[in-house]
């Protein structure tokens, strides 16, 4: 009998003692990897994967365009909507918005600015074709379409 | 009589690193500064329309209409696994094929879309354009694809300048993207 007592005092317990060093490891990982949201986006952004990306070094000189299906459709309809910063956007609006950004910053740099257009795969060419128009007239002419990493060359 | 010992409670350590761990998954976004990118052409106004002629040989036409299906020199095309080879045969050729481009100086491919493509589409194609782009100047600079693209970011540092240089001389990236066509979409 007691053979088979002594087995059932193995202890089954995970050792808890490191969590926090192991958590506060994950903390610093996301606190150094990640940055703070600036806006809510409110449209779709299922951004489309490419293999040729180039990097855009300097994050001030960058300006951000969001395009895609408005995410609250009871609310701002299907049609796709251009959302800067936290609006939304006519193509109409696009000129004056460049130059707010340009405002921003220093005048050496001005003609550095670069816009990042981050589309949803499902918008239609027709929408973006006519925001780079406006970006043509406003004389902001470094685009990047931003795109995910694509791992395997698959084309 | 022993003496207490002063300690910190930190049984509670763990709850309190989640809850940071917590807030800062959540507001926080991953950073996405790359892409493809590409030069717009100066205002439309600031140019006038002359009529530039360009031969027929000098130029790739790549196009795709509203319900994203492909026209590749006139012809009808579904595979595009061999287009970037063929794009680089195009601006390589040096007069050799009496079809094919004068030299990468005059070579332009040609992209036009229509208002009804969808973007992921564009993108792909653009990739694969720009690709064979690449490749060449990695050739030319004697580096690969990705260490090419990687000087290509940031030519504020002198060695990467030079990659960027030597790669593209003599061959610029003639990649036209045309006003889209309005047979669909708004």
């Amino acid at each position: 009998m007691s053979k088979f007592k002594k087995k059932t005092e193995v202890k089954q317990e995970i050792p808890t003692s490191s969590m926090p060093d192991v958590v506060f490891m994950l903390l610093f990982f996301f606190m150094v990897t990640t940055e703070l949201r600036e806006t809510s986006i409110e449209v779709k952004q299922q951004i489309p994967k490419a293999t040729q990306l180039r990097k855009l070094m300097r994050k001030s000189l960058v300006a951000n365009l969001y395009v895609g299906e408005p995410t609250k459709p009871q609310l701002y309809g299907k049609e796709p909507k251009i959302q800067a910063d936290d609006v939304f956007i006519d193509t109409k609006d696009i000129v004056r918005w460049v130059n707010e950004q340009k405002a921003k910053l220093d005048e050496i740099e001005r003609d550095q600015l670069t816009v990042a257009l981050k589309v949803d795969e499902e918008a239609k060419r027709g929408l973006i074709a006519d925001v780079e128009l406006e970006l043509r007239k406003a004389n902001a002419r470094k685009l990047l379409y931003t795109t995910l990493e694509n791992p395997k060359d698959d084309n | 009589m022993a003496r207490a010992t002063p300690e910190i409670p930190n049984a509670s350590m763990a709850d309190i690193a989640f809850l940071l761990l917590t807030f800062f998954l959540v507001t926080t976004t991953m950073p996405n500064n790359r892409g493809l990118s590409i030069a717009l052409p100066p205002p439309p106004e600031a140019t006038p329309p002359e009529d530039i002629k360009i031969q027929e040989r000098n130029m790739f036409k790549i196009q795709i209409n509203s319900s994203d299906a492909l026209l590749i020199e006139g012809e009808p095309r579904e595979d595009i696994s061999t287009l970037k080879d063929e794009i680089k045969a195009f601006v390589l050729n040096n007069g050799r094929d009496p079809s094919s481009s004068d030299n990468p100086e005059k070579a332009i491919v040609s992209f036009k879309t229509d208002r009804g493509t969808s973007h992921k589409r564009f993108i792909q194609l653009l990739d694969i354009i720009q690709g064979a782009y690449y490749d060449i100047y990695a050739e030319q600079a004697g580096v690969t694809n990705e260490k090419f693209r990687e000087a290509a970011s940031d030519l504020s540092i002198p060695d990467n300048r030079a990659i960027y240089e030597k790669g593209r001389a003599g061959i610029p990236l003639n990649i036209s993207i045309a006003d889209p066509t309005k047979v669909g979409g708004n």
